[in-house]
């Protein structure tokens, strides 16, 4: 069982470091989190930024971009998420081993942004992926990502190994797949994955 | 049994295995408690470029492609040779040059005979 925070803290003082099995292997998931490498539209600009030698995302040990989905933990949504676009994403987040996140990353990601009214853009990807961590701006700035990262890591930190609230991945009965959409001959066919994300009631 | 001349040896072999079956175990047990595998169609696809893979990998190209890479081949490496060979032109022995001349013209003398034969001429 967990050390109390007291003790833990009064045996750092006289040199003894404890430690557990899960504060050790949060320790390794959120320390070496590999984005996937793909950008969507004008947030990836902001994004590659975020990567590079002025923002240095590998501070927080989140620089090893991968281009294949098997190898990534992250899926940074960035940018506008068209329809047509829709369906290879799902599927790529399909792809992914467990246990994957995803950062919707700016306005369109979130809602559709701008183009919200749009006959051709996805109103948000939360309507079909898991989404932890949601980044407004247009485009967001590199401080924001990281800060989305950082809040990222918090959340992994706060994960617990067993229990009735421990993530998906660490529950054998959750299932992993999330329907990829299709396209319909107005719009995506589901429109929306209803375990995901509920639809909204409109009152008027 | 213990006073066996090979006994410590079995100790030994026996500690040696579980030294390495030990985290293959651990490993294991790990993998099985907590990252239960999650397999499904989509994640099990060949392909992890977003796009569903259409058709069969295994299919035949014409025989005929190997002369373009062939001819490919030809100016890929004058490529490689010439840009050397142009930097350092100024400064270049009369002998040099014609070595260089030769190696050229060797190169030529492939596209000439692929031209008399009729390969650039698409089929």
């Amino acid at each position: 069982m967990a050390v109390e925070e007291g003790l833990k803290i009064e045996l750092g003082k006289q040199g003894v470091f404890v430690t557990t099995i899960e504060e050790l292997y949060n320790w390794g998931r959120r320390s070496s989190i590999w984005p996937m490498q793909f950008g969507l539209a004008c947030c990836a600009i902001e994004m590659i930024a975020t990567t590079m030698a002025r923002y240095d995302l590998a501070r927080f040990g989140g620089e090893v971009f991968r281009p294949s989905p098997r190898q990534a933990d992250l899926m940074i949504i960035s940018g506008t998420v068209t329809k047509k676009m829709a369906p290879q994403v799902v599927r790529l987040y399909n792809q992914m081993a467990e246990p994957r996140y995803v950062i919707a990353m700016g306005a369109c990601a979130i809602s559709g942004g701008p183009f919200k009214q749009g006959y051709n853009v996805l109103k948000g990807i939360d309507r079909y992926i898991p989404v932890d961590v949601h980044i407004p701006g247009c485009p967001p700035r590199p401080e924001a990502l990281i800060q989305a990262f950082m809040t990222l890591q918090k959340k992994i930190d706060g994960q617990h190994l067993t229990g009735p609230d421990r993530p998906r991945h660490l529950d054998a009965e959750a299932q992993g797949e999330f329907p990829v959409p299709e396209q319909g001959a107005h719009d995506l066919e589901p429109t929306s994955n209803a375990g995901v994300w509920p639809v909204p009631i409109v009152i008027r | 049994m213990a006073s066996n001349p090979y006994f410590s040896l079995a100790v030994l072999f026996v500690a040696a295995l579980g030294f390495g079956l030990a985290p293959l175990g651990l490993a294991w047990v790990w993998a099985r408690v907590f990252s239960p595998a999650k397999p499904n169609e989509v994640k099990n696809a060949i392909y992890e470029c977003g796009l569903e893979s259409r058709g069969d990998a295994w299919m035949q190209f014409r025989s005929a492609y190997y002369l373009y890479a062939i001819m490919f081949l030809i100016f890929d490496v004058e490529a490689v040779f010439l840009l050397p060979f142009a930097v350092a032109f100024t400064g270049l022995s009369l002998a040099a040059c014609m070595a260089m001349l030769v190696f050229v013209l060797m190169l030529v003398e492939g596209l000439v005979w692929a031209w008399a034969k009729g390969i650039l001429t698409w089929a």
